[in-house]
């Protein structure tokens, strides 16, 4: 008979908690090094911050109070955070923001509903939100609110409302760009590709100054724009450059096949582009279309150069207040959670979306 | 035959599709030009009403502010013209030469050819400049009393020193943290990964001000400043380091230098020829450092001190002297660096990632090190897919360096703003900035064009 081989155990070093350490942070022997490199920098790196941002902060509203604690002050932030998110906004008017905010949340829950999704009267009240909540931020019409001007809008709000606006005016505008860099006539191309490039060559800030001082000297003497909606026109023209650059990649990226198909049966040059090419190629582009807004989340913050009051420049205009004097450092830690929640979040939801889109 | 001749009659011409395509883009031009006709006349209008003039006539108009960064401005003088001559001999007689060896000997290859005429362009060039050019180019600083044109011009040498400075730095700090990311080792790789994340989902206006206003303002003052032997002080007004002075032995010096970099690309030429005769490379290092160090000394020891150095020094309330580097430069700098380099770093990993790795296994198989692997395998390949969308960045660079004008730093959006709220030309300022940086786009994305060009996979 055969002597039988027992089974050995695989060696404690290869497998396990143990072996999962050998492999990942010591061996070969530089890696080790690296590891104790890399601990010893977050550790120097995270230490001080927690000390500031946790053991010696303190939450009380009285900055009095505050000073005598060496690490942050977040009852400045408690005592702030309505400023920041809507600026200076009439204290007695702050739940028109809140309820505008509301109609996109509930909106966006009802979408998450899957019975819902695509139904015809969701898209209705999507289509009529940016309506509805211009009128409720804004007042005045029919609505019989008090008008709050432009003037006083800011904060995050602000924010949000000048990064959905680019890319709601963007979007139309784009693809219309970019089917006219994609079209065979001579002059409708050429002023398509001329206006794609010029803007994409320049900066935001050139545009946002040409928008805020030259803009008001092409129009007509006795028009007057407000500077919010200077801004917008201005991230809105640059935005719908970069976005057009991406749609047309959807262009190209659908087959030849399905144009000339859409010729074969008949179809014109709007049908065509509305029904087969443009729900096809849009459908690519949607994921880099997320990074795109997550660029002009990001890029609004510029504005507060040509005057406005954003999520950013609130950090200045609630420090500068003499009751919470120079506390820069707590408020630039709030703007930057908030900036970095938004995009993060949607940076991994494009993520989301392309592999999903890949998996099809 | 007829019945298609009949068909075709039928057609009216609204519906030729031809016919449609001039109709509209005759409709379009005629918009445009109407747009751009009722713009013209409202400037117009505008302009009178608020009194302000039009031209770039003012351009020449004292400027009168002060701008705190103010780098020597190269202005051409007459010898530049014995410079273009130097430059057209030069050219001449490296053609002539090459010419002339390739009758004489037909071993000669098309790659040392262009040696020839390197060295005669690095050889006669410096010489002729030296003897005949010294006034060819002559510096002038800005100062308060200059034109609005000088103005532009430091903005712009600012703009550019701080760009092409951001994109060195970002490259190789993204290049750091792709290889940090790639790493087996879980926790530098976590840490590259967090340090992206962190950096890309941050507008980067929020992180020059944070380099500006916090961490910077966290140094200390003047009176108790950083100093390390006088040769390097750190304080809140800035950095600031010692400044080479070219003394009489500068340009021996310099030649010397540039003749050992010669000599040494003639002995890596040579352990190559080497290796392809004898399959044993040529020695290169030992060599290359006794060119290196002896050269230079020589020029040194018979020509004397080629730089001495100014230090900064105290007077009043600040340092003077010495290469001092503003806390504006230094934050945006700092800044633009770091948010570029994140996204640089994922750049490099994906182009990294995207080549096989079946390219890997089969250089590994022929038991190449790890370290060629590398270089002569993997990043090859790698680098067609990373110059592209790098491209893109280092154009982002230039075009977020604008944001200057948030923290101070007199860039040319930064001094144009100046001039434009001194003048109130906003037409022209605007029109310039857009002409300026159009043109750096055009330039950094040829440039790049041409380098990806000369990468690309040649296909038989």
């Amino acid at each position: 008979m055969t002597e039988q081989i027992i089974d050995r155990r695989p060696p404690v070093t290869k497998t396990g908690v143990l072996g999962w350490i050998r492999s990942n942070l010591l061996f070969p022997w530089y890696n080790a090094l690296l590891t104790i490199f890399a601990g010893w920098a977050i550790f120097s790196a995270i230490k001080p911050f927690v000390q500031w941002a946790i053991i010696n902060a303190t939450i009380t509203l009285d900055p009095t109070v505050a000073k005598e604690y060496s690490g942050a002050a977040w009852g400045f932030i408690r005592d702030m955070w309505p400023v920041f998110m809507v600026g200076i906004y009439p204290e007695e008017h702050r739940w028109r923001p809140a309820v505008a905010l509301l109609i996109v949340l509930s909106l966006v829950m009802l979408t998450l509903v899957r019975k819902f999704r695509g139904t015809k009267w969701l898209y209705t009240l999507w289509g009529l939100s940016p309506i509805a909540v211009f009128l409720i931020i804004h007042g005045g019409f029919f609505t019989g609110l008090e008008v709050v001007d432009t003037h006083y809008w800011g904060g995050l709000m602000l924010t949000l409302i000048l990064a959905s606006v680019a890319m709601l005016f963007a979007f139309p505008i784009s693809v219309l760009l970019a089917l006219g860099r994609s079209s065979d006539m001579p002059v409708i191309k050429s002023f398509c590709v001329a206006y794609i490039e010029l803007v994409r060559g320049v900066p935001l800030i050139t545009i946002l100054f040409m928008a805020s001082v030259v803009l008001p000297l092409f129009l007509p003497t006795d028009m007057e724009l407000d500077k919010v909606l200077r801004a917008m026109v201005g991230i809105t023209m640059f935005f719908s450059a970069y976005l057009a650059e991406n749609i047309r990649g959807g262009l190209q990226g659908l087959g030849k096949e399905q144009y000339e198909a859409a010729d074969a049966i008949g179809m014109g040059y709007w049908q065509k582009t509305l029904l087969i090419v443009l729900p096809q190629a849009l459908r690519i582009v949607i994921p880099p279309m997320v990074n795109n807004f997550i660029g002009i989340l990001k890029d609004t913050s510029l504005v507060g150069i040509v005057g406005l009051v954003d999520l950013l420049q609130i950090a200045f205009a609630t420090t500068s207040n003499p009751k919470w004097f120079g506390r820069l450092e707590e408020a630039y830690v709030f703007v930057a959670l908030w900036y970095w929640i938004l995009c993060y979040s949607l940076s991994r939801y494009s993520q989301h979306l392309e592999k999903k889109y890949a998996s099809k | 035959m007829s019945q298609h001749a009949h068909e075709k009659a039928r057609v009216p011409f609204w519906r030729n599709p031809q016919i449609r395509a001039w109709i509209y883009q005759f409709i379009m031009l005629g918009g445009l030009l109407w747009v751009a006709f009722t713009m013209y006349q409202n400037t117009l209008a505008n302009l009178e009403k608020r009194g302000i003039g039009s031209g770039f006539g003012f351009l020449q108009n004292e400027a009168g502010f002060n701008i705190g960064e103010t780098p020597p401005l190269p202005v051409l003088q007459g010898g530049f013209l014995w410079f273009i001559a130097a430059l057209i001999v030069g050219l001449f007689a490296s053609r002539a030469i090459a010419v002339w060896l390739k009758k004489n000997d037909t071993t000669i290859t098309a790659s040392n050819k262009s040696v020839f005429a390197v060295i005669t362009l690095v050889g006669i060039i410096p010489v002729l400049v030296l003897f005949l050019g010294s006034d060819s180019i002559s510096f002038i600083r800005y100062t308060e009393s200059s034109s609005y044109v000088t103005a532009l011009l430091t903005g712009f040498a600012n703009t550019i020193k701080v760009t092409i400075l951001g994109c060195i730095f970002s490259t190789i700090l993204g290049l750091f943290v792709a290889l940090g990311r790639l790493s087996p080792n879980w926790l530098i790789s976590k840490l590259c990964s967090w340090y992206v994340e962190l950096n890309r989902n941050l507008p980067v206006l929020l992180q020059l001000f944070f380099w500006y206003f916090i961490v910077l303002q966290q140094l200390p003052s003047v009176r108790k400043s950083i100093d390390i032997g006088g040769w390097l002080i750190l304080n809140k007004r800035g950095l600031y380091l010692p400044a080479p002075v070219a003394q009489s032995g500068a340009w021996p010096f310099c030649l010397a230098i540039g003749a050992a970099l010669i000599g040494i690309y003639f002995i890596y030429r040579r352990s190559i020829r080497l290796l392809n005769e004898r399959g044993t490379p040529g020695k290169i290092v030992l060599p290359s450092i006794a060119l290196l160090v002896a050269l230079p000394t020589l020029a040194w020891l018979t020509t004397g001190t080629p730089f001495t150095f100014e230090y900064p020094v105290l007077k009043g309330f600040n340092y003077r002297g010495g290469i001092d580097l503003t806390p504006e430069f230094t934050a945006l700098l700092v800044g633009l660096t770091v948010y570029v380099s994140a996204f640089n770093a994922e750049i490099i990993r994906s182009g990294i990632q995207a080549v096989s790795n079946g390219q890997r296994e089969a250089a590994r198989a022929l038991a190449l090190k790890e370290r060629h692997v590398m270089r002569l395998v993997i990043l090859p390949q790698a680098m067609r897919i990373i110059v592209p969308p790098m491209t893109s960045e280092y154009l982002a660079i230039a075009k977020n360096s604008s944001l200057a004008v948030a923290i101070g730093y007199p860039d040319f959006v930064s001094v144009g703003g100046t001039i434009l709220n001194q003048s109130g030309q906003a037409v022209e300022i605007v029109g310039i900035w857009m002409g300026v940086y159009l043109s750096i786009s055009l330039l950094i994305s040829l440039g790049m064009n041409w380098y990806n060009a000369k990468i690309k996979l040649v296909e038989r």
